[in-house]
């Protein structure tokens, strides 16, 4: 396994490369540096565009821009993407279907010691409700390189969900192959299911081996795409496991958990306990104290995967 | 500019005009103020000035329109459907569910109608970032937008001066319309946003006052701004809310509401006379 980098910095090269092969348009609103979008800046300064502290601004600007026929990222932090210019995001570019891919960075608890004001756990949630928006969150640098690409080539807005935190490479780029609105399963088990989205894959695959010893036999599966989700997978691993836990950055209510329990609900009801922030807002600390605290790591998807074993209709 | 031709755009916004009221009155609810008053610059700016094809709405280099007030959208509607955008008859299903005429413009459905609006400040920013593209692409297409004197109260309309000015969008107008009302009463006591010329001024935008009834005055307005460089222009159009229907002019009340029919019928008679006056049966 391969250093740690965080999905910003692979957005950000990713932006700087497809520069080359796509016309593509990117704002910033004076964190470029944060976001990454400066290595597309540098390169394509003629293409780059800071809109300044102005985020609601920014976003109906790039629709303006979609408007005349160009893809245009329009970057900020997740907070203030989905929160501050939510209105922006939803009439300027949800109504009007527009090429308008939102670049959220420092999304998740996992922005650390800027605390809670800065710790977005609600923007999956905001997003999957504006109709035409797709939602993106990918595990890894490989899987956020693809998703830039797969939202260039989408009709439509994006919202790409990225964090700060360097988290480990699980995919070989070689072998990768990204489709929009399609799960990954990582690996296979009968016992139960873990659904994970953005860094808690990773957890996902460490809870696996340490039910192994146990004798569960977990399934895995990755959902980069928390919106149009994928719902033959879940239903699969819903017929096949009989258990299904959900995990994510994220607060327990609105995102990928509830995304899941719906399409079970409604397709094959089994029971989903979801591994997320209690409804609660972060605090100050260290991403990985953070974690721990807000009970997202393997050890809180054992637990559930356990307590959700003992909810099976026998 | 010829008598003839202002007589000509006069008709013309007459006729928008006549089409809003014919609007409103069908749907039972609508903007009828707004729109009236912004009736003459949509004539000058459609009828003169832009350069658009009715028969192919999505040209890449045509001149562009924004009506950030999306809530005057009967105005819009009734001035690309005179410029041949679609059906006249269409008018009367403004705001009817089956109707691509929604109570705000729709730029997936109306032909001619360049952003989705209503939601007010956002469309100023939209003009900007249509005005910007223009810039990178090196594309020489003009970009307007029409923005309410009310809606200089949102936030965003502030931020979107200071980016126009910052990249230098020479090739944005906004026409601001200078009514002096909105929905709760008298702009200046709901939240004034004066002085707005200076304003404007201070964030770097070329300022021109006019009678906004006035065809010559907007005309010259908006070549003016063509010629200035380096800087977006702010046309500040003092007009009547109401315009050109006795009952309505200068009336807060009328910004959201609709005529029963006596008014409208009224309404339509006030318009038909004055089209009369201009030579129109």
């Amino acid at each position: 396994m391969a250093d740690n980098i965080a999905t910003r910095e692979a957005y950000g090269k990713a932006l700087a490369e497809f520069g080359d092969k796509y016309e593509i348009v990117v704002l910033d609103a004076d964190l470029s540096k944060s976001t990454k979008t400066d290595t597309f800046k540098k390169k394509f300064p003629e293409r780059f565009l800071n809109a300044g502290i102005a985020e609601s601004n920014m976003m109906s600007i790039a629709a303006g821009i979609a408007s005349c026929g160009k893809v245009v990222f329009a970057s900020t932090f997740a907070m203030f993407a989905a929160g501050r210019a939510f209105e922006q995001v939803r009439n300027s570019i949800g109504y009007p279907n527009l090429n308008v891919k939102i670049g959220a960075t420092h999304a998740g608890i996992t922005v650390g010691e800027d605390g809670a004001t800065h710790q977005c756990l609600e923007d999956i949630g905001i997003m999957r409700t504006i109709p035409n928006m797709v939602v993106i969150n990918p595990a890894d640098a490989v899987e956020a390189r693809a998703a830039v690409e797969a939202a260039i080539k989408h009709n439509g807005p994006v919202y790409l969900r990225f964090g700060r935190l360097g988290v480990p490479v699980i995919f070989d780029e070689s072998q990768y192959n990204f489709e929009l609105g399609r799960g990954v399963m990582l690996a296979d088990g009968n016992d139960a299911a873990v659904i994970a989205t953005g860094l808690m894959v990773h957890e996902a695959l460490k809870a696996k081996e340490e039910l192994k010893n146990e004798g569960i036999d977990l399934r895995v599966i990755n959902i980069h795409t928390i919106k149009p989700i994928d719902k033959e997978i879940i239903i699969k691993a819903a017929k096949e496991t009989g258990a299904i836990v959900t995990a994510e950055e994220h607060n327990i209510l609105g995102g990928l958990g509830s995304a899941v329990a719906e399409v079970v609900a409604e397709s094959y009801p089994v029971p989903v306990k979801r591994v997320g922030v209690e409804d609660k807002f972060g605090r100050s600390g260290k991403p990985a104290a953070l974690l721990e605290m807000y009970g997202l790591t393997a050890k809180n998807i054992v637990e559930k995967v356990r307590e959700a074993i003992k909810l099976k209709v026998k | 500019m010829e008598q003839g031709k202002i007589k000509d755009l006069l008709i013309t916004a007459t006729k928008i005009r006549k089409h809003s009221i014919e609007a409103v009155y069908s749907a039972s609810s609508g903007h009828p103020g707004g729109s009236l008053s912004i009736a003459d610059v949509l004539s000058v700016l459609y009828f003169d000035l832009m350069k658009v094809d009715a028969n192919n709405p999505k040209w890449e280099d045509r001149d562009r329109l924004v009506l950030s007030k999306g809530h005057c959208s009967p105005a819009l509607y009734g001035a690309l459907a005179e410029k041949g955008f679609f059906s006249k008859d269409l008018i009367k299903t403004f705001r009817h569910i089956d109707s691509i005429l929604q109570g705000h413009p729709d730029m997936k459905c109306v032909p001619g109608v360049d952003m989705s609006t209503g939601s007010l400040g956002q469309g100023i920013s939209a003009a900007c970032g249509m005005a910007v593209n223009a810039k990178i692409f090196d594309k020489n297409y003009r970009v307007y937008a029409i923005v309410g004197d009310g809606e200089l109260e949102e936030g965003q309309v502030w931020e979107a001066a200071m980016f126009a000015a910052h990249y230098k969008l020479d090739n944005l107008t906004a026409f601001i319309d200078f009514n002096g009302l909105q929905i709760d009463g008298h702009v200046s006591e709901v939240m004034s946003p004066m002085p707005i010329d200076e304003k404007f001024a201070a964030f770097g935008w070329n300022v021109i006052k006019i009678n906004g009834h006035d065809i010559e005055e907007i005309k010259n307005a908006a070549v003016k701004a063509a010629q200035v460089k380096g800087k977006p222009t702010a046309i500040i159009a003092t007009t009547i809310k109401g315009k050109g229907v006795s009952f309505m002019e200068n009336q807060a009340s009328w910004h959201g509401s609709a005529p029963n029919k006596e008014q409208y019928e009224q309404a339509i008679k006030e318009l038909d006379a004055y089209l009369e006056s201009l030579g129109v049966k």
